[in-house]
């Protein structure tokens, strides 16, 4: 029985990457098609001569596009699901079921951000990255479904893991954005957009958006580390003990509240602010790889 | 450019005025925050003393010359140094002189008025105007009072404001953080922290002598104690035939507190709670209970011996003393809960509960060196000054023989870790953090905005202005004026 759900978790994640592939096409032809749209008026915003083209040749690919994230999503959910049902456990013990717990994340972050602005832009990178996220753990990282180890049995694994993966997905999702203004950034500081550039937002917005990601999730960051902390009283003896994976979950903590603090007080913007996220970002990231593949310490369970 | 300045005279009073300044202004205070992440990284990458002692101990032997200047800036203790100490002791003052001061200025404005309505709201966001009747006034209080608005009446206008809370959950973000480091000093200055093997079937004390390892905060003497024991009925280890990873950890203990006996079970996240002192069920292991009789058949040793696992399977080391034999004997053992031989490295373990248990050992004899006064491990065996008599094993029931004796392994009993930490700072650190979340809440979601109306010749003027550019501005007036007009 507990195999069988496994089986079944596996051709989940194999069809939702079937999914994701298709819609990686469906963005990649979006994007190269919308080049050649025809074009329905010039205008002039300072010296640069702006072109509005007419996309309606590709809206439908890229509502394919969308569409197959959104099937993608549910059944990577399924796979999630299924995985949990196999091991009797809420599927996050070992790194394979974290990756693929990551990358639902960060699709739901992407596909929740999309309810409200216009991200489709995104969609090439977000569908590549989650793409690639669950290749490596199915090749790499997987692991047969087992029971947990006893000190992981506990309601905060739920709850600390639940908002560290969201908040995760989050601040990667704001970690893409603030690159994708670097780059457009110096594009634009050497003349105007080309073609293939024109339908992703402006820098203001940009900016905006990542830091508006960032203080979304900063307060369920904060909760994560305090439910870990909780979780850590009752298991370990003390609530905070300087493990690998606390200290890097902390220097993330403190990077972002460091962000937050240069955007709202002292005013940063732009660049600056958009590299102090990614830096924010990259210690998460860090931490998820760096800890749990070499680290030592108390966060390094069974094999990976 | 070499142009010289002329600096005024500060004096003592305006220099420390100036250090307050620079201090806590924001500047300092982002640095200092930027540099705290950044010192907290060595620690990650360098072994500590607080979390892995022996890696530290591994890098000493090995690079002892690194490892004298690794220590002259205490990098095995990064978080207990006085530089990190001195980032975080500069950043709570820099914090606490920069929200001391808003949170007076925050509890005034709390209670004062919204600020009079401007002169001219055009400039404003949000700003229209419209014919309508005289009534408007009172439809707007309502509506500032619906929506819990604090309102200024200034007869031909209104100004209201609402979203202090804000500022308050900024403040009290930042005044929880000071709680947490509170807490967390209280804790180390006045805890304790110690850890002890008890096999199963003995009695666990809470006094001093009991520890296997036990340190107290700088504060707190060994008075503090909580007297209490626990007697070890039984212990269960499942693992999971597949991985040989463990599923549970089980024991049962009978606890005695305050002249009450009661039966308790402990497991991994499941402690015993005596007031703030909490026991962890931590590691387990194995010993052997062995009889060690002298070549005239007279028993000079009997009991559990502990052994100290190895790896994951439990294959597990340990020394048995008898300086009561004559001569004394030693002996250095290995003992595997489930026993397979391999060509190389003699016995190892294949599974770590009791299928098929063996202790392997060497015999030696000579002055074990225990009257010496030098601290020794019970777990090694300090084997140069010594004679070796031989090699043997021994299954459960089995006896083996040397010449200057015999040892009879007669059973195998489990022993349990018990970690004991007191803290008395974690219910502060705990208030702190459920105060810090909630304070973020609020001061990342809340919206501090303020909406006029004024009446004028031919109708009203509306306008809005929103801080820090909240959005939802514009909604709200949307639904502000709409009442005005009586739509709804």
């Amino acid at each position: 029985m507990q195999t069988t759900w496994a089986y079944i978790s596996n051709y989940f994640v194999y069809s939702a990457m079937a999914l994701f592939t298709i819609s990686f096409i469906a963005h990649a032809f979006e994007t190269a098609f919308a080049v050649r749209a025809p074009e329905v008026a010039d205008s002039t915003e300072g010296n640069l001569l702006v072109k509005t083209l007419d996309y309606k040749r590709t809206e439908k690919t890229a509502r394919i596009a969308t569409a197959m994230m959104i099937l993608g999503f549910l059944l990577l959910l399924a796979g999630v699901v299924a995985r949990g049902i196999s091991a009797k456990h809420v599927p996050w013990g070992n790194m394979y079921e974290f990756s693929i717990t990551g990358a639902l994340a960060f699709t739901g972050a992407y596909l929740a951000a999309l309810r409200k602005y216009d991200l489709r832009w995104l969609g090439l990178f977000v569908s590549l990255s989650v793409l690639l996220t669950l290749g490596t753990a199915i090749t790499l990282l997987y692991r047969n479904s087992a029971p947990l180890v006893p000190a992981l049995k506990s309601t905060w694994l739920v709850i600390h893991v639940t908002s560290a993966i969201i908040s995760g997905g989050v601040f990667l999702l704001a970690n893409v954005v603030a690159a994708a203004y670097l780059y457009l950034e110096r594009v634009e500081s050497r003349g105007p957009r080309p073609l293939w550039l024109q339908r992703v937002p402006s820098l203001e917005v940009l900016d905006q958006l990542s830091y508006r990601l960032v203080a979304f999730v900063f307060p369920l960051w904060t909760f994560a580390v305090i439910a870990g902390a909780i979780w850590a009283e009752s298991a370990w003896g003390r609530y905070w003990g300087w493990d690998p994976k606390e200290t890097w979950a902390f220097i993330t903590w403190v990077a972002y509240a460091a962000y937050l603090h240069a955007r709202v007080t002292v005013g940063w913007r732009g660049r600056r602010a958009a590299w102090l996220c990614i830096f924010a970002g990259s210690t998460f990231l860090f931490n998820y790889v760096y800890v749990n593949v070499w680290g030592t310490g108390k966060h390094t369970y069974s094999g990976l | 450019m070499s142009q010289e300045i002329e600096i005024p005279e500060l004096g003592f009073l305006g220099l420390a005025r100036y250090a307050w300044r620079q201090l806590t202004s924001m500047r300092t205070a982002l640095i200092l925050l930027m540099l705290m992440g950044v010192a907290a990284i060595p620690g990650s990458l360098i072994p500590q003393r607080i979390t892995n002692p022996m890696a530290v101990r591994d890098f000493i032997t090995k690079n002892p010359t690194q490892a004298l200047w690794y220590d002259r800036f205490s990098l095995f203790d990064v978080y207990g140094s006085p530089w990190f100490s001195a980032i975080y002791i500069l950043l709570f003052i820099s914090l606490i002189g920069c929200v001391l001061p808003r949170s007076v200025e925050h509890f005034k404005a709390m209670r004062a008025q919204p600020p009079a309505t401007p002169k001219n709201l055009a400039r404003l966001e949000e700003y229209q105007t419209f014919a309508t009747d005289a009534q408007v006034l009172d439809r707007a209080t309502a509506w500032f009072k619906k929506n819990r608005f604090r309102v200024l009446n200034e007869g031909q206008s209104l100004s209201a404001e609402k979203g202090y809370l804000r500022e308050t959950g900024n403040l009290l973000f930042h005044l929880s953080l000071i709680l947490i480091l509170i807490g967390v000093s209280f804790g180390s200055l006045f805890g304790m922290k110690g850890e002890a093997i008890v096999n199963v079937g003995e009695r666990f004390i809470n006094v001093p002598t009991s520890y296997d390892t036990l340190s107290f905060g700088k504060l707190s003497g060994d008075k503090s104690l909580t007297p209490f024991q626990i007697h070890v009925d039984k212990f269960v280890a499942q693992y999971d035939p597949a991985t040989n990873a463990p599923k549970d950890y089980k024991a049962w203990v009978t606890v005695t507190n305050d002249g009450v006996t009661r039966t308790e079970t402990m497991k991994v996240n499941q402690p015993l709670t005596f007031g703030n002192t909490r026991v962890y069920l931590q590691a387990n292991g194995y010993s052997p209970v062995v009889t060690v009789r002298d070549s005239m058949g007279d028993v000079a040793f009997q009991g559990p011996v502990p052994f100290l696992p190895q790896d994951g399977n439990l294959r597990s080391i340990g020394a048995i003393k008898v300086p009561d034999a004559n001569p004394q004997i030693g002996f250095v053992g290995s003992f595997v809960p489930t026993n397979s031989r391999t060509a190389g490295q003699g016995a190892v373990s294949i599974f770590p509960e009791l299928l098929d248990p063996k202790l392997l050992f060497s015999i030696w004899k000579g002055n074990l060196g225990l009257d010496s006064g030098v601290p020794q491990s019970v777990y090694r065996l300090d084997t140069t000054k010594l004679t070796k008599v031989g090699l043997g094993s021994v299954k459960p029931g089995e006896t083996f023989t040397y010449p200057e004796g015999s040892i009879t392994l007669e059973t195998v009993v489990p022993w349990i870790n018990l970690q004991i930490v007191e803290d008395p700072g974690k219910k502060y650190a705990l208030v702190g953090g459920i105060v810090a979340v909630l304070g973020l809440l609020s001061s990342l979601y809340g919206r501090r905005r303020r909406i006029w109306i004024r009446i004028t010749s031919d109708g009203v003027e509306v306008a809005g202005l929103a801080k820090n550019g909240a959005p939802g501005l514009e909604a709200e007036i949307k639904d502000f004026v709409r009442a005005l007009k009586g739509e709804k």
